[in-house]
């Protein structure tokens, strides 16, 4: 850059001097392609994984029968005499994670998203921010830990009934770790509603309050609710805190109180064991697994769909 | 503070077994040459985390010796003994008269090794302030599927009625089967309100924070947690470590490996293989979870030994 200041060349110079270097060239023809197959190893990688799935899942089905899976409302795999896989139990302990995780998530992460985009000073968001985000950042194993020697306990001294392990310690924790998804994602699509609008309102006599409530959260709802469906495929797919802290017990129930078992820790349960490779209950983690991966498949299509139908544009 | 206190405890027993490995694995040093060939192991399952553990160790040791170790059961094991594809047999009960029978036809001499001792221990509750002892009958009543919902009341009308919440070691451990075995008589076992578990770490803390919770494991993890746990007495007998090595104690076996004395004369591999499980069996044991035998039982299993090679 120093040279620029003695000599001064034209642009058409430049562009000479630049063309004639065959091989910064070859290189523009060449980043598409490495780019594009870099890109492809995450594609391939997602292949893999669903057509893995896909193989085991059917080993699985061509032993148990696929109604059932679906139907069954017993989940006893290590039976020795009369095994028993429905999946339902299973389903029902994730259910109650992840509908646990969303009554504490979406409250208090909206709230911190309308305080942050709406009340903050400059200031207090540049300081508030980063500390929700570092929630994110905590390992999961962290969390279950934390659900399991100190809210479980905690809990306790209001419910006496509560189990050690449970499915509402867990729940509320998994809650937290979906409040800066929530919050962030949702500040990110309100503070993207132009200053005008509010501005409009503001003039029209409304409350900040009423700003706030009535004219940006409708504004940003496809942002919203596709970050809260994305935090629910979060929770439906988190695995260290249940497993630490909800114990490993499948029932079909609505109690909360007591050990539920979900997908997910299902899977860890079978993989911190040796199950001989090519028992059934070996497979059935592959079964386990493809269910977990079309709820989660479901929900991502859902916030995919929910932003492009939904989107407000400016 | 209680959970804290035991989230230190499993740190401390953690570390200790990781010490007691390196441990032997620092002793195990010092035979010098190096050997090869195979030696093939076969036999009980609840002996195979003993045996699997030494092996680990031993491949360290002598790269070039190949052992495998099957699982086919104490039973299982000793047929493929009797039929001599074996060198050496785990077995967690001693050997029939009927396969002794079986070897001599077969022209097998074999010699008797006692490698460990497990005393399983059933825990419930320190707050559980029912139950004392049990007898084995009512262990397994306790333990059996019936397709009811237990209470403690069944087993006992003076007992609570409240419902039983179950811990178990996961399908894939001895402890399991040992279980499944000796007291359910390969019935099955309960299936509500159950929770199975490899990490016996889990055990232990789902019993502790359970007042109806009842588990059984290991006698080295009781031992390893002994102060938050309430230990039940089998038809009148608590486990300790003189109980669990008479065998006064129910739920108590010594483990064995049985090697054939040809093999340990002919094939310098087994030999050393089997010298090097004596001499590590202790500590193996008690970092598996089992109670290592005497120091002079070792030491007079390793002389049997060395009597066999002349």
């Amino acid at each position: 850059m120093a040279s620029g200041s003695k000599k001064s060349y034209s642009v058409s110079d430049m562009i000479e001097q630049n063309s004639n270097k065959g091989f910064s060239l070859k290189i523009e023809k060449a980043i598409p392609w490495i780019l594009f197959a870099i890109a492809g190893v995450s594609v391939l990688t997602t292949l893999g994984i669903v057509f893995t799935l896909i193989f085991e899942t059917m080993t699985f089905f061509s032993r148990v029968s696929l109604f059932d899976f679906i139907t069954g409302t017993k989940w006893y795999p290590f039976s020795i005499e009369n095994p028993n896989y429905g999946i339902l139990p299973l389903i029902s302990g994730t259910l109650k994670i992840t509908g646990i995780a969303v009554l504490v998530a979406v409250p208090i992460g909206l709230a911190s998203a309308i305080y942050l985009s709406e009340y903050a000073t400059d200031r207090s968001r540049r300081f508030i921010k980063p500390i929700l985000e570092v929630l994110a950042g905590i390992p999961t194993i962290v969390y279950g830990f934390f659900a399991l020697t100190f809210v479980t306990p905690f809990l306790k001294n209001f419910m006496p009934e509560l189990s050690i392990f449970n499915a509402l310690s867990p729940g509320i924790v998994v809650g937290v770790m979906i409040i800066p998804m929530i919050a962030s994602l949702s500040e990110d699509a309100m503070s993207s509603v132009p200053n005008s609008i509010r501005e409009g309102a503001l003039a029209m006599g409304a409350t900040k309050l009423e700003v706030a409530i009535k004219v940006v959260l409708p504004a940003a709802v496809s942002g919203i609710v596709a970050s809260v469906v994305l935090a629910i495929s979060r929770a439906i797919g988190e695995t260290m805190i249940v497993t630490v802290a909800a114990g490993a017990t499948p029932s079909l129930s609505w109690n909360l109180t007591d050990s539920i078992q979900t997908m997910t820790s299902y899977i860890v349960q079978v993989s911190t064991g040796d199950a001989g490779y090519g028992t059934t209950i070996y497979y059935s983690i592959y079964a386990v697994g493809f269910t977990l991966f079309l709820f989660t498949l479901a929900m991502n299509l859902l916030a995919q769909y929910i932003s492009k139908r939904f989107r407000e544009e400016y | 503070m209680k959970s804290f206190k035991h989230l230190a405890m499993s740190a401390m027993v953690g570390s200790a077994l990781l010490l007691g490995a390196c441990g032997a694995n620092g002793g195990a040093e010092g035979n010098g040459e190096q050997l090869s060939g195979t030696v093939k192991v076969d036999g009980s399952s609840t002996v195979a985390p003993i045996a699997e553990a030494i092996n680990e160790e031993y491949a360290g040791v002598q790269p070039d010796v190949k052992v495998s170790i099957g699982v086919s059961g104490s039973g299982g094991g000793f047929e493929k003994f009797i039929a001599g594809e074996t060198d050496l047999s785990n077995a967690s009960r001693p050997i029939k008269d009927e396969e002794k029978t079986s070897l001599e036809e077969a022209g097998i001499d074999f010699t008797e090794f006692k490698v460990a001792n497990d005393g399983l221990s059933v825990v419930v509750n320190k707050e559980n302030d029912w139950v004392e002892e049990m007898t084995m009958e009512d262990l397994r009543k306790l333990w059996l599927e019936d397709g009811k919902t237990k209470k403690w009341s069944d087993i006992n009308p003076e007992w609570p009625d409240e419902e039983v919440k179950f811990y178990s070691p996961g399908t894939d451990s001895g402890t399991y089967d040992f279980f499944h075995e000796e007291v359910l008589e390969e019935k099955d076992m309960v299936r509500q309100n159950i929770q199975l578990s490899e990490d016996d770490n889990v055990l232990v803390t789902g019993v502790t924070g359970d007042k109806n919770a009842i588990g059984f494991f290991g006698y080295a993890h009781y031992l390893a947690n002994k102060d938050q746990l309430k230990v039940v007495k089998i038809d009148g007998v608590e486990p300790t470590n003189e109980t669990v090595e008479s065998g006064d104690y129910p739920l108590s076996r010594p483990l064995f490996v049985y090697a054939k004395n040809e093999s340990m004369k002919n094939n310098e591999a087994a030999y050393d293989y089997m010298k090097y499980t004596l001499e590590n069996a202790g500590e193996m044991a008690e970092a598996v979870g089992y109670v290592s035998l005497q120091e002079d039982q070792y030491k007079e299993a390793l002389e049997t030994l060395e009597g066999l090679k002349k």
